[in-house]
């Protein structure tokens, strides 16, 4: 049916909205970038000055190799696991909805929770290294969240705590809709279970590999709260991420220009992965 | 798709058994120390043992942190922080599912040009990192007298949260049966009528899905907390965060996990009540198209 006023009049708000919040704001912090403002928005233009000088902070490439890292790992950790819960999961076992649940219920949490949880529990005064200590083992030593060249590991380990399940959902589903005669057919032929996995099912799992991926790459790039409930970005700036950069630099230190370049640097890594994804979904829902 | 016959195999199965045993105390490992550990009393958790039960059961450190706790200039506890979470999740859910149940009306049942690039847009801003819109976010709050309220927070997460509500209830309505539509249509029924007669009262599944799903996000939610909200209007979030990480002196680690416990009650609880829809949401947020 062709669209009248009403209904024209009814989305409106929203389109103004989106418009204006997102595509408006995104403008605004791109023009911001290309200023020289530092308490204040200032509007004259200073051209590509912030992004030099946002390359030139040595706090930027830590928090560029940091996300790198942390990326990295978060994203390769999580699919693997993810995969493997799901599999498991897929054995045909009893209470497959408890586990399932057990092993998801950590999405539902806040990361400043989940940050909360494992700051304690990675804390060699208090946590997992006392604990064992505690139980007789006295040369345990776990410092990681203390030591500057290992906290980015435990920004991961909370982080794919947090997500596994996630995955696994996602895998779980695609599992599910595998062509079940193809398996049955390798069956007859009298192929073993993880050969049935290897070379039949994981190969048809292609979509799903890729919409894990750009989803947690995306929440990689975004990733703040968790890195600031657990390690506040330290020790020193060793878990800096450039969401960190980006509130510190234009909350903080007021160089706001310097922290919009970096915003608009990372609103381009995220388009980087998630565009080519999204027009890729949005032709296969035109070709039907 | 499991092997049949290797039910069978015994050794197999108690091994797969044993793995998915062991995954899962490791899963519950952080809860189960946050809610043991708070209610244990400090020396206990210091000079003790952070997986072991409780020797004196004490709830001082669950009384502390609702309502003594020193987070602003005040010792408030989380209470005013926990109802402000409230006060900001009922509204923002309510008017952005509402928002999203109307635009995913439209957009599936009316033709108009552009429609497609409007929803690609709306798709995208799903994505964005919110560190693009903080600047001038902030700018708008202040112009609009909402900067460090609850009433700001709500905008900005009724803002952002539109593009998940329409993406929702536009492929719930993509799939509804078009010949209901065209009946009613037939039997004189006008905009509204096929809305809140044909299409709302079929929502239903699809309504929790969203109703969870934006719940869980702003209850959850950090950032804009941080950064539009002060003393008066923060979320439990930031409330935790400070309570957590900028109290100076000794550290009371067992008001702490009271703390975060506290703080993960509501979406735990959705999550333990409705988990299958809340597994449905997720994976709705994560197919797109």
């Amino acid at each position: 049916m062709r669209a009248g006023a009403l209904p024209k009049l009814l989305l409106s708000p929203s389109v103004l909205l989106v418009l204006v919040c997102v595509y408006g704001y995104i403008m605004f912090t791109i023009y911001l970038s290309f200023t020289s403002s530092t308490l204040m928005p200032s509007y004259e233009w200073a051209g590509t000055t912030s992004y030099q000088r946002l390359f030139a902070q040595e706090n930027w490439h830590v928090a560029l190799s940091n996300l790198w890292v942390f990326a990295s790992l978060y994203i390769g950790v999580a699919v693997v696991l993810g995969l493997g819960f799901a599999i498991l999961i897929d054995q045909h076992i009893r209470a497959e909805g408890a586990f399932r649940s057990i092993f998801l219920y950590p999405m539902a949490l806040s990361f400043i929770v989940t940050g909360t949880a494992w700051k304690w529990l990675l804390d060699p005064g208090v946590g997992l290294e006392h604990t064992m200590h505690d139980l007789g083992w006295e040369s345990f030593a776990f410092g990681w969240i203390k030591d500057s060249d290992m906290a980015i590991y435990c920004v991961i380990i909370a982080a794919v705590w947090q997500t596994t399940g996630f995955v696994m959902a996602l895998f779980l589903a695609g599992l599910r809709g595998v062509d079940a005669e193809q398996i049955s057919a390798a069956r007859v032929d009298g192929a073993r279970t993880w050969q049935i996995y290897l070379h039949i099912i994981i190969p048809q799992l292609g979509p799903v590999f890729v919409s894990a991926f750009v989803i947690l790459a995306h929440m990689a790039i975004k990733s703040y709260d968790l890195v600031i409930a657990l390690t506040n970005g330290g020790p020193g700036r060793s878990t800096w991420l450039p969401s960190v950069f980006m509130y510190q630099y234009s909350f903080t230190r007021n160089e706001m220009a310097i922290g919009a370049a970096s915003a608009v640097m990372m609103l381009a890594a995220i388009g980087l992965v998630v565009l080519p994804y999204l027009f890729s979904e949005m032709r296969k829902v035109k070709n039907g | 798709m499991a092997d049949r016959r290797s039910t069978g195999l015994r050794a197999d199965r108690i091994f797969l058994y044993a793995v998915l045993l062991c995954l899962a105390v490791l899963f519950l490992l952080p809860v189960y120390v946050m809610v043991c550990n708070s209610v244990k009393p400090l020396d206990e958790i210091r000079g003790g043992n952070l997986m072991a039960l409780p020797i004196v059961w004490t709830i001082e450190p669950w009384l502390t942190a609702w309502s003594t706790a020193q987070i602003g200039v005040q010792p408030t506890g989380l209470k005013p922080y926990f109802v402000n979470s409230f006060l900001l999740v009922v509204p923002a859910v309510a008017i952005s599912t509402l928002i999203g149940a109307l635009n995913g009306y439209i957009l599936t049942q009316f033709r108009f040009r552009g429609a497609n690039l409007l929803f690609a847009a709306m798709l995208f801003s799903v994505f964005i990192p919110f560190q693009i819109v903080l600047i001038p976010m902030a700018k708008t709050l202040g112009v609009l007298g909402l900067a460090g309220t609850v009433k700001g927070l709500v905008f900005v997460n009724v803002v952002y949260g539109i593009g998940f509500t329409t993406l929702f209830f536009r492929n719930y309505y993509a799939a509804f049966p078009n010949e209901l539509i065209r009946s009613a249509r037939m039997d004189g029924a006008d905009f509204f009528g096929v809305l809140f007669r044909i299409l709302l009262p079929s929502s239903g599944p699809i309504i929790v899905v969203t109703v969870i799903w934006q719940f869980t996000n702003i209850w959850n939610e950090f950032l804009f907390g941080a950064s539009f909200s002060d003393y008066s209007s923060f979320p439990i979030t930031v409330a935790l965060n400070n309570l957590v990480n900028s109290s100076t002196g000794v550290k009371e680690y067992n008001v702490h996990f009271a703390g975060a416990f506290i703080a993960a009650i509501p979406t735990l609880v959705v999550y333990l009540v409705s988990g299958k829809y809340f597994v449905r949401g997720l994976m709705a947020g994560s197919v797109k198209g």
